[in-house]
């Protein structure tokens, strides 16, 4: 295994912001070329009659060849690639290979901004994380929300580098920065009754063009066991790779569970609810039987669709092969004990 | 070039359109290799080529099944000769679909293979639609025609559990945004609906011409 530090990649050495974004420009006018006359037509009227046309709509963008997308750009380029200041560095995550900034913020798995992975990074561009305040409620002390600005403040932020596997088979090695969750917890104040923690997501038809579908039943909603949610490993992130997260990565404010598959990790949180009893999630609704409460990554529990006992790295390279899956990503020492006594076949 | 199409092309005609539709069908495939020479295959280009192959096939499969109902709505029967080069450029993509999958996707690790195909039935779906092409494959050419005679046309009739499978196949891949297989499950049933109807129509003209003889 290559033994990278942080320092080996700073995101400016990554590919340039400009570069990159004509990279996009270039496959969508390359593949629109040859594929206009048939797959577009085919696939996009559906897109484009059932996202709203209002903000970024992909099928409008795609066909026009997004003739107005670099003015969007820069009106909320002051907003973009905020360097966070004053984060300490984690031994987490040590020798692991990290995934390429650019992988991390242009494949994901974002249904508010569309269900392609591609479309988050385009559809997203005018969403706007500032100013933002989350509420907490719920089996609390007494009803209080906090802006952004605090939570940035609330704990020392840390560089965290950690295995993320989603639960469609691939994986990436993503540098967050966050703080721990127990902190927010402790300065929320539930009181005895709070069992479980609901993450509320925004929901936002403007913003969130996605959320025009009715493919998921909006707002997003996640949920953790309260000694999940208070276990040293589970944080809130704000940022990645050094900078404030992006829009497309869960801005300004998302859960990252290590040891779970990346769909608890909710995104764009607005509202934290303490409660009694087990929450019901946006997946556990959509599919009851592929998605339950806990989505711990097991190697051992199969999913209808995707094989769970290897995955796919991205960024790895076309002829790398799949690696194995190891029990609770690999956090199985750091974790394994909250699930002693727990079948996880039936608890999966 | 339309109107011209209107009628009855002649052999050179012929010839040209099937050497344009060869080279159209090229282009997905020589896409894939400009966009792996350039690194722009997307964050996870082993999945990229499966989508892309395992759609061209599916496109390939539909218009090609779109040919008779071509036919059957309007008279005109000419197209019907680009029937064995779609289907073939059809089991072209489907090949270059399973290998990615087997090669680029698993490593030829058989094990876990037919782990995966035994325990999601997405994967046996699509697998069973594969296995299926290989006969037609093969007997795809004139030689064969003519030694199979009328069981070739029993056997070809397998294209139609072969398209009903590759829809399902691709439904099943989708987790929750069905839009995409919807609307292929939708020109399958129009495409299949029409040669139905036109059956019928048949069936009751003949079940009329006994009754007339009868009376």
């Amino acid at each position: 295994m290559i033994i990278q530090t942080k320092t080996d990649i700073i995101p400016s050495e990554i590919t340039p912001k400009s570069v990159f974004d004509n990279r996009r420009e270039f496959i969508q006018k390359a593949g629109l070329g040859l594929i206009a006359g048939t797959a577009s037509i085919l696939s996009n009227p559906l897109k484009a009659a059932t996202l709203n046309s209002g903000t970024t709509s992909e099928g409008a963008g795609k066909l026009l060849g997004r003739a107005n997308a670099p003015a969007i750009i820069k009106a909320t380029e002051f907003a973009r690639h905020q360097k966070i200041m004053g984060y300490t560095k984690t031994t987490y995550g040590m020798g692991e290979k990290l995934t390429a900034y650019e992988d991390v913020t242009t494949y994901n798995n974002y249904y508010e901004f569309g269900t392609d992975k591609s479309e988050p990074v385009n559809n997203s561009k005018l969403f706007k994380p500032h100013p933002w305040t989350v509420s907490i409620e719920g089996e609390v002390k007494k009803n209080k929300s906090i802006s952004i600005e605090d939570i940035y403040k609330l704990a020392p932020l840390e560089e965290r580098i950690y295995r993320m596997r989603c639960v469609e088979g691939w994986s990436m090695v993503i540098p967050w920065i966050g703080f721990p969750l127990a902190q927010l917890v402790k300065w929320a104040e539930p009181n005895a009754n709070a069992k479980y923690i609901e993450f509320i997501s925004l929901a936002d038809k403007q913003q969130m063009p996605g959320q025009n579908l009715q493919v998921l039943d909006w707002p997003y909603i996640e949920g953790l066991r309260m000694d999940e949610a208070m276990h040293p490993l589970t944080i809130m992130a704000v940022g990645l790779y050094g900078e404030q997260l992006p829009n497309q990565n869960g801005a300004p404010m998302r859960l990252v569970v290590p040891w779970k598959y990346g769909f608890k990790g909710a995104k764009a949180i607005v509202k934290i609810r303490f409660v009694e009893k087990m929450p019901m999630t946006s997946w556990m609704k959509a599919g009851p039987r592929e998605y339950g409460f806990y989505a711990n990554v097991n190697p051992q529990v199969e999913h209808p669709r995707w094989t769970q006992s290897s995955e796919k790295r991205i960024g790895a390279g076309l002829f790398a092969g799949r690696i194995k899956t190891q029990m609770f990503n690999g956090y199985n020492e750091q974790v394994g004990q909250l699930y002693a006594g727990l079948d996880l076949r039936k608890n999966f | 070039m339309l109107t011209s199409l209107s009628n009855i092309p002649s052999k050179r005609q012929i010839l040209w359109i099937k050497v344009s539709v060869f080279i159209l069908c090229f282009i997905p495939f020589s896409r894939l290799i400009w966009l792996g020479y350039q690194d722009n295959l997307s964050a996870n280009p082993v999945e990229f080529i499966e989508r892309s192959t395992g759609f061209w096939a599916l496109f390939i499969l539909l218009t090609t099944l779109s040919l008779t109902p071509i036919r059957l709505l309007t008279g005109r029967s000419w197209q019907i000769q680009l029937r064995r080069m779609l289907g073939l450029f059809m089991f072209f993509y489907a090949c270059l679909h399973i290998i990615t999958y087997a090669w680029l996707d698993f490593s030829f690790d058989w094990a876990e293979i037919t782990k995966d195909i035994a325990k999601h039935p997405r994967i046996l779906v699509g697998f069973a639609a594969f296995i299926l092409t290989i006969p037609l494959a093969i007997t795809s050419n004139n030689a064969m025609m003519k030694r199979l005679r009328n069981h070739w046309k029993q056997l070809h009739q397998l294209v139609y559990v072969i398209a009903i499978l590759a829809v399902v196949h691709f439904w099943w891949l989708v987790k929750k945004d069905i839009r995409e297989p919807l609307f292929y499950a939708v020109i399958l049933v129009v495409l299949l609906g029409i040669r139905i109807y036109y059956k019928y129509l048949k069936a009751t003209k003949s079940v009329n011409k006994v009754r007339t003889s009868q009376v």
